[in-house]
């Protein structure tokens, strides 16, 4: 034999997954939920998520390549599913340079500038989400409406939109639900809203296929819902008048969207099943506190921002089960 | 309406005020004398805090002096004698002077002299390299070029050589701190007599396998037959182990033992060319 | 519901590719080298020398402190030289060279291929018995088992386990001898029993391999305290303190041994040797050897003698594969790479994995994602993504209270990050580096 044999550590067998394959499962996931915004917004739609994710990539490459002098990681598809998640997060009709400084802010300032993917500590799509949402209040929440619905107007409100607007001109819960939509809408994804938030059925068709490919666990999707119906439930049943039922909090708004695609970001969540369980607890209560109390109608993003931060300091309280009863 | 503000001055000022009486408070009770020679100590090492006199750091180095209050077993090789006599100076005491060293590589087995005979796919760390097994070539104990050395100098003075494969040091640089002896797993590196001119002669290898096992891993190794101990006229060298040794404090630079090695495993450096060239000479020399 | 443990656990693919095929006898190559240190602990010191008529089964090596093992000569020949060889890391060790001339066995050995079932000796006479013969733990561990026999002051076993999990991908060596030599392997475990003055005893079994469950459980079948226990596949299922959980519950706290939790744990090859060293008085000198590779002609199941080079081994199986990239002695998980195929078979040999060259290859090593993939791996509920980044960092004390040392070194992390981050080399080194600092503590 001549060629010289390979020597290396055990084990010397690895798996077939790569973080790639994450990236572009979780790309996969997300597909039937655009597909749907686009039959609903039209091809504005495909405007914004092409314009989104491919500036997100083509910042990625450009600072590693130019500024930062590193290899360039734009294949992994981490890049990709930011521009995509944050399609996800905005109206359809925004203009595109609102979505450009969306995408250099998410890839720039709160990716690459923390070292990239995995060094991270908030989720850049939220990042992007949340510093548009701050700069550029209007744009960030006049939506359009649907091609498909039947009405000369050219915006339409969101569910949680009307609803705060209606809690807070003192309007009872009566007068407002003429024009809020009903569940069956609100699983479809008949409703105003950003462009990927809206169809709560084909996002939880996602979400079945990520945890059945493991990328996800059932910790955090659950325990943030859960933590939502029952802050909302509790409300509810003192004062059905005056708040509406907790199926709708979950179902309007993105917390679909944020809870099985957004909190579940491997890289800003915390590690352990009882860890995520807190995480998710508290990004329940945040979020309802926000949608119940704060001056937003929606609250989800912020939510998983602020439990992004506390995430390494759950990570280093709350330890995995050690094998023999010892806890370090 | 200058209410307000007069009542925010006010606050302001009497939160100040109180703020500054506690922290005034705490700083004085629980203030630690420090001997103020600490400070003049510190600022007079040269503030490397490379650990190379056995401290953590310059500070703690500063502080065992003027504790210590003896300065026999203190030595920083940054500053060298000069850094020590300053010490010395501030502190009243007597420094002890010591030769100048500079580390060198005693493994001379560059891919050509040194043939691999497997590949190594792992990380790229001597350290883990040597806990896994003995390296990618026969050697067992020669130089794993992953260059642990160069990533612990502080003063960048030791670089690998992509053709050679070995580390190199650059003598100017170089402090003599020890890390990179410390970081070698397989014990290369040596502390050696800094002698004028850079010149050096040492043996390069530390295989300790009989001649022919030696031989056969590598072109350059030593094979302890003891031809420089017999032409040594200054008992510099000693044998052990099926290996050479030269003690650089009783080297004279006579440059005997180089000519007469078989395998070309001692190494002059810094020296002119000899008047009669021989071929052995030539290519032992280094670069 | 089948039994498992509970912890973390990976499920490489199995590639049992030899499980069907029956062992067979290696002939015997012209010289063989046999080390004198094939266990943990220290090495035997040599009785013999050059020159010195060899008969097989001879003892060549007696063991030279508390653990430590008696080596015998697996030939008959002329010893050639008693001298350094390198091992399989590259290092040289202490061997006997022997040059083979025929096949002369010892006379003391009992070489009838009858079952010799009925136990006439004493528990003390039965440790005596597998001290003599050299018997260490064939798993791949290769403690002396007579050291292990004899439980720590104040300590008492209550059941055996007999080991025949084999979680380890690709081989089948253990799985073939619990089908070929059932009774064999239970007497050995009745004869460990009564060493340990124990009367139960549980065969754990991985109910990958049915036939082999069959096959012992027929064997066990009317004989009192001998259990047979199918587990659920899950690597690493072999290792001690997973395969107590597994089948009794119990879990062995951070640091101790087996015998804490009453238990003691030993392989199906061990109880196999155990059976010939004291019913049919022949020493440990070979061993049931996989040899198996995606490429390799007709991987097999090899009885070898001990000190039969590899290459050897390989040859008979159909020689190298040119893709060849990689040897592995042991499995693809736990074994070690082999920088050269001229080493020889030891008694902690299980197996030799060829692997092509294009799986040899690691990938490149990307950032953590923080994926949590390695720690719910982690069969001992470590954080290994912690682990490293400490290690990289030189910061042993942290390491030492995040436990590195419970690492059993099974691989699940490295085997399951999808950054292929090098995670069990980082923790390896880490170990021996916090190991030291604890001895040296102790001084
Ligand atoms: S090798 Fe060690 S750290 Fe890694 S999974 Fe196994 S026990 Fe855990
Ligand atoms: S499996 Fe790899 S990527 Fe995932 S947490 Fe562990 S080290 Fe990080």
């Amino acid at each position: 034999m001549n060629k010289l044999l390979t020597i290396s550590p055990s084990p010397h067998q690895h798996t077939d997954d790569s973080v790639r394959k994450i990236m572009y499962r979780v790309l996969l996931a997300l597909v039937p939920a655009l597909i749907w915004s686009v039959i609903y917004f039209g091809m504005d739609a495909v405007r914004v998520t092409l314009l989104a994710v491919l500036s997100c990539v083509a910042f990625e490459y450009l600072i590693q390549r130019f500024v930062m002098k590193v290899q360039t990681t734009v294949t992994d598809g981490s890049a990709a599913l930011t521009g995509l998640l944050l399609a996800f997060n905005v109206p359809s009709n925004l203009p595109w340079w609102i979505i450009l400084m969306g995408s250099f802010f998410a890839i720039a300032i709160a990716k690459l500038s923390f070292g990239g993917l995995g060094g991270n500590i908030f989720n850049p799509a939220l990042v992007g989400r949340v510093f548009l949402l701050i700069s550029f209040p209007a744009q960030m929440t006049t939506w359009p409406v649907s091609r498909m619905a039947e009405t000369d107007a050219v915006t339409a409100a969101t569910p949680l939109g009307i609803l705060k607007g209606g809690v807070l001109s003192g309007r009872p819960l009566q007068e407002l639900s003429g024009n809020l939509p009903g569940i069956d809408n609100l699983l479809l994804g008949n409703m105003g809203g950003s462009l990927g938030e809206i169809s709560a059925a084909l996002l939880i068709l996602g979400g079945i296929y990520l945890l059945w490919k493991k990328i996800i666990t059932w910790q955090i999707p659950v325990s943030i819902l859960l933590t939502m119906a029952v802050y909302a439930g509790i409300f509810w049943l003192i004062n059905p008048e005056k708040y509406i039922d907790p199926l709708f909090h979950i179902l309007a708004g993105g917390a679909i969207l944020g809870a099985i695609y957004m909190a579940t970001d491997m890289v800003t969540s915390p590690m352990t099943g009882k860890a995520q369980l807190i995480y998710g607890i508290g990004i329940g209560i945040i979020t309802m506190t926000i949608r119940l109390f704060g001056a937003y109608p929606e609250g989800v993003s912020f939510a998983i921002l602020i439990m992004n931060g506390f995430t390494p300091l759950l990570n280093s309280m709350i330890k995995p089960k050690r094998f023999g009863g010892k806890q370090p | 309406m200058n209410a307000p503000i007069i009542y925010t001055v006010v606050t302001l000022v009497a939160i100040g005020t109180t703020a500054a009486v506690i922290l005034y408070v705490v700083a004085r009770k629980f203030m630690v004398y420090e001997d103020p020679r600490i400070d003049t100590v510190e600022r007079a090492l040269p503030g490397a805090n490379c650990g190379g006199c056995g401290y953590a750091g310059c500070r703690a180095f500063a502080e065992t002096c003027v504790k210590e209050n003896n300065l026999e077993k203190l030595f920083c090789p940054v500053g060298g004698n000069e850094g020590m006599e300053e010490v010395a100076k501030i502190l009243g005491l007597e420094a002890v002077k010591k030769d100048p060293r500079v580390a060198v590589v005693r493994c001379n087995g560059t891919c050509e002299y040194r043939p691999k005979i497997n590949r190594y796919d792992g990380v790229m760390t001597c350290a883990i390299v040597s806990s896994v097994y003995s390296g990618e070539t026969g050697c067992q104990y020669g130089c794993l070029g992953c260059g642990d050395c160069c990533v612990v100098c502080n003063f960048d003075a030791v670089h690998m050589n992509p053709v050679t494969g070995l580390p190199e040091v650059t003598d100017e640089k170089c402090t003599a701190c020890g890390a990179c002896v410390t970081a070698c797993p397989k014990n290369l590196i040596e502390l050696r007599k800094k002698n004028a001119r850079e010149r050096k002669i040492y043996v390069a290898c530390r295989n300790e396998e009989k001649g022919g096992i030696a031989r056969k891993a590598c072109k350059v190794a030593c094979i302890g037959c003891g031809k420089c101990f017999d032409v040594c006229a200054y008992d510099a060298i000693t044998i052990g182990n099926n290996l050479a040794f030269i003690d650089s404090d009783k080297c004279k630079l006579c440059r005997k033992c180089v000519a007469v090695c078989p395998t070309d495993a001692i190494i002059e450096v810094g020296f002119p060319p000899r008047k009669i060239q021989s071929e052995t000479a030539e290519t032992s020399q280094v670069n | 519901m089948l039994k498992t443990f509970k912890l973390g656990g990976v499920h490489p693919p199995e590639n049992k590719l030899s499980a069907d095929s029956e062992i067979v006898e290696l002939p015997l190559s012209p010289t063989v080298f046999i080390p004198v240190g094939q266990h943990i602990g220290a090495p035997a010191t040599a009785v013999v020398k050059k020159g010195d008529q060899v008969k097989t089964g001879q003892l060549i090596a007696r063991s030279s402190g508390f653990v430590s093992a008696n080596v015998h000569s697996s030939v008959s020949g002329t010893v050639t030289k008693v001298d350094l060889v390198p091992d399989s890391g590259g290092y040289p060790r202490v061997g006997v060279v022997i040059k083979v001339e025929g096949d002369d066995w010892d006379d003391q050995i009992d070489t009838s291929p009858d079952l010799k079932s009925e136990i006439s000796l004493t528990g003390p006479e039965i440790i005596e018995k597998i001290k003599e013969a050299g018997i260490v733990g064939m798993g791949g561990a290769t403690f002396p088992t007579h050291v292990k026999l004899v439980p720590p002051r104040g300590m008492k076993f209550e059941m055996l386990l007999i080991n025949g999990v084999e979680c380890e991908p690709f081989l089948t060596s253990d799985n073939r001898l619990m089908i070929e030599k059932s009774d064999e392997i239970v007497v050995g475990t009745r004869l460990l029993m009564k060493a340990m003055g124990v009367d139960k005893a549980f065969i754990g079994i991985e109910n990958n391999k049915p036939e082999a469950i069959r096959k012992m459980e027929k064997a066990v079948n009317g004989i009192s305290g001998i259990s047979v226990v199918p587990l659920k596949v899950k690597y690493p299922q072999g290792g001690e303190k997973q395969l107590i959980k597994a089948v009794t519950g119990r879990e062995v706290s951070s640091g101790a041994l087996p015998v804490s939790v009453g238990c003691l744990v030993s392989n199906v090859g061990s109880a196999f040797a155990v059976y010939e060293a004291v019913q049919k008085n022949k020493p440990l000198f070979e061993r049931v050897v996989t040899v198996t590779g995606k490429s390799l002609r007709n991987p097999s199941n090899v009885k070898v003698r001990i000190g039969t080079p590899v290459s050897d081994l390989i040859l008979f199986a159909g020689g190298v594969p040119e893709d060849t990239g990689k040897i592995i002695s042991g499995g693809p998980m736990m074994g070690k790479a082999l920088a050269t195929s001229d080493v020889p078979v030891t008694k902690g040999t299980s197996g030799i994995v060829l692997i092509p060259e294009k799986q040899a290859a690691r990938k490149p090593q990307l950032a953590c994602i923080r994926c949590s993939r390695c720690t719910n791996a982690c069969p001992m509920g470590l954080e290994p993504f912690l682990l490293m980044t400490l290690s990289e960092n030189s910061l042993w004390e942290r390491l030492e209270k995040e436990m590195v040392l419970d690492c059993i070194e099974c691989g699940s992390c490295s085997f399951s990050c999808p950054a292929s981050r090098p995670l069990l080399d980082y923790i390896r080194y880490a170990k021996a580096k916090v190991g030291q600092l604890v001895r040296s503590r102790k001084h």
